[in-house]
């Protein structure tokens, strides 16, 4: 018997062929995404008497603090259609946005003794934060519907837009997710690039402001082409009042919308492309 | 089921290597600053052109010292590696168990745990809530389903992580020292646990510098020396082998005919004869490293005559691991007898025979005696090659023969039971 005596026996067998993105088994990616989702969701919940509270206090204590701000100090909000609840949601989906990416950004090296332990879909560990991320925002729409009917919105059918429109946010947090993870890992400045970055969004989206604000064209035309903008502004079209103008409206014109949906697309072809190539590896560089 | 003849596993021809860059600190700076400079690095091959195969069934061990690239080889194989040269394939589903409870958060409590690993070790979330009861016994803290991991004592953990293992339902699981955790009494019950996975025919690699418990659970074993193989085969070869590397004043340059050399010493006879090789075969007639129990296979041995000889007595005998003689085949009762050979004629001896052996691993001492007796060997080599038996059976004897059962529960008389004094 020698040391090579795999030769003579025959090739066969389903081929080990290493860690990766996906893993070629999209229920174990699922399954696993939403178990790690739900024990971090599960931990947070854990040993704080007001649970609950504490999952929709993020967006409601920088509401309270911008509220004050932009209506007693500098009055932003007068003349607009339910200005508190309009900075609300913007909150509410800028928050979603920045918890998905900015905690995604350390993430494969926070769960690193599994990573370098079992073999499983590396994606499931960026997009679990997503998910994380998505539950709270979940919570945080039921008080901003809550909200809104309560200071005297309707329900209209435009409503139908908002599972599209969380969606496209989705998709662009997931591909960002994706894209920074795998970054940080060669690159350990992705972390304050990103932070000050997502302060860049916050202040370049309609989010304490409304869009209307913008007197200049062009600024507006240039603001819309963040894709969190556009959603943020197609939400206050569509969810919170009419008056609030449309993302087409202010993009000026329908077909410019294409560049906040192609901008979304590319992220995400670019962040998955890139995990999926570096999450061989990954369990190694770490 | 797969066919039962298809290896477990195969690794063919594997290598792994690392590159380690000479300055760490990797910034995006300082690649603006310097775009042109390329980052030193070295290469370290951790795993150095690996080949084996392991039946189904089959207890293989591989041994190391550390930083031999054992782990790093366990580690390709649960695919949390991408090897860089090579393939490898498996048939069944495999589990890894580099550290017991991977994943186990202490804020939460056993159920919670339990679920978390039992899902990230392969079973869907539903099969393991369904699990959970029969872990949960196993680690034998029924009261201790709600506690947060926390609150638990060291030895708890390690039995809640072996019992989720156990219950994962691979059939082939890669085990990497965690057996190096926990006090005797739990190192038994382990081994206990290994000894049922070995009955009910699942395949484990076990990678361990632990040479007694390779000896003494394991079909076979593989030393790794600097990621390359060094040994392969019966596990006390290899852990004779393993001391002189580990007791070594420097590491001696791998030899994988090693093994060869040290048989000289079991070897008899005048010479005019030599056995050049010997090996056993599947029902199929491939050559064979482990074998189903019950399924026809044959022993083969190839030799040839330096000088003529008249008549030669050609055979084998085949012993278990207790040294006990569970086969002796030649061709004594052969008539007509063989006729004379001349010199430089070679000859093949195959013979076949029922596997009815119990799950074991075997020693042939193929020989060529002049005739008569049959004690004057012309060559005989002691434990010249080995084969494992593999096979689900539980039977205590040494050979497992076919048999069938009949229980007739029609009415008998009763003998009286009488009631002494």
């Amino acid at each position: 018997m020698s040391v090579t005596d795999a030769t003579t026996a025959r090739p066969m067998g389903r081929s080990i062929r290493g860690p990766s993105a996906v893993g070629g088994d999209w229920r174990r990616l699922l399954h696993l995404t939403r178990l790690l989702a739900v024990t971090e969701f599960k931990l947070r919940f854990f040993g704080s008497v007001l649970g609950y509270v504490w999952q929709v206090m993020h967006p409601l204590l920088l509401f309270g603090v911008l509220y004050v701000v932009f209506t007693e100090v500098v009055p932003l909000g007068e003349g607009v259609a339910f200005y508190p609840v309009a900075l609300l949601s913007a909150l509410v989906l800028f928050v979603f946005l920045s918890e998905a990416t900015s905690q995604s950004v350390q993430s494969l090296i926070e769960r690193e003794p599994i990573v370098r332990k079992i073999q499983f879909p590396r994606l499931a560990v960026p997009l679990s934060i997503v998910l994380t991320a998505l539950f709270r925002m979940g919570l945080n729409l039921l008080v901003v519907f809550a909200f809104l009917l309560i200071s005297g919105g309707s329900v209209r059918l435009s409503w139908l837009e908002l599972p599209l429109l969380l969606a496209l946010l989705i998709v662009y947090s997931a591909g960002l997710a994706a894209l920074l993870s795998a970054l940080f890992v060669h690159f350990r400045d992705v972390k304050p690039i990103w932070d000050v970055l997502l302060q860049v969004i916050f202040y370049a989206s309609p989010i304490f402001y409304p869009i209307t604000i913008v007197t200049s064209d062009t600024l507006r035309e240039l603001l819309m082409v963040n894709p969190l903008a556009a959603i943020i502004q197609q939400f206050r079209h569509a969810v919170i009042d009419p008056s609030h103008p449309s993302a087409a409206e202010a993009i000026g014109g329908g077909a410019r919308l294409l560049i906040p949906l192609g901008l979304i697309a590319l992220v995400a072809v670019v962040g998955f492309r890139y995990f999926d190539r570096k999450a061989p590896r990954i369990a190694e560089e770490l | 089921m797969n066919d039962a003849l298809a290896p477990a596993i195969v690794v063919d021809d594997v290598s792994k290597r690392f590159r380690i860059p000479g300055e760490r600190v990797m910034t995006l700076k300082e690649r603006a600053l310097h775009p042109l400079r390329t980052i030193p690095q070295h290469e370290l091959t951790a795993v150095d052109h690996v080949s084996f195969s392991v039946a189904p069934g089959e207890f293989f061990a591989v041994v190391g010292r550390n930083g031999s690239g054992k782990s790093t080889l366990l580690k390709c194989l649960a695919g949390i590696y991408a090897v860089d040269e090579g393939r490898m394939f498996a048939n069944g589903r495999m589990s890894t168990f580099i550290e017991l409870g991977v994943g186990f958060n202490m804020e939460l409590p056993a159920r919670e745990n339990v679920i978390i690993n039992a899902t990230m070790l392969g079973l869907s979330p539903r099969r393991a809530r369904e699990r959970f009861e029969a872990v949960l016994d196993f680690a034998e803290l029924e009261e201790f389903a709600d506690l947060r991991l926390k609150n638990y004592s060291s030895g708890m953990l390690v039995r809640l992580a072996f019992a989720v293992m156990i219950q994962v339902d691979a059939d082939i699981l890669l085990i990497d020292e965690v057996l190096a955790v926990g006090d005797a009494s739990f190192q038994q019950k382990c081994y206990d646990e290994f000894a049922r996975l070995r009955r009910e025919g699942r395949t484990v690699v076990l990678v361990t510098h632990d040479m007694v418990a390779a000896e003494r659970f394991c079909d076979r074993a593989l030393l790794l020396e600097h990621g390359r193989p060094v040994m392969m085969g019966d596990p006390h070869k290899v852990g004779l082998r393993y001391m002189e590397l580990n007791f070594a004043r420097e590491a001696v340059e791998p030899e994988v005919d090693e093994e060869d050399a040290e048989r000289e010493s079991d070897r008899l006879g005048d010479g005019r004869g030599e056995i050049l090789e010997a090996w056993f075969e599947d029902a199929d007639g491939r050559r064979a490293a482990a074998l189903p129990a019950g399924r026809r296979c044959s022993f083969v041995a190839r030799a040839r005559f330096s000088e003529e000889v008249e008549g030669p007595i050609l055979g084998f005998s085949l012993q278990n691991a207790e040294q006990q003689t569970v086969l002796a085949a030649s061709t004594l009762a052969l008539s007509p007898q063989l006729g004379s050979f001349a010199a430089g004629e070679e000859v093949t001896l195959r013979i076949a025979f029922d596997n009815v052996f119990r799950p074991d691993r075997y020693y042939a001492t193929p020989a060529i005696a002049h005739a008569g007796t049959g004690f004057a060997w012309i060559d005989r080599r002691e434990r010249f090659t080995e084969v494992v038996v593999t096979g689900a059976s539980r039977t205590d004897a040494i050979v497992d023969l076919p048999y069938e059962v009949a229980v007739d529960r029609g009415k008998v008389d009763r003998p009286r039971t009488e009631v002494a004094g």
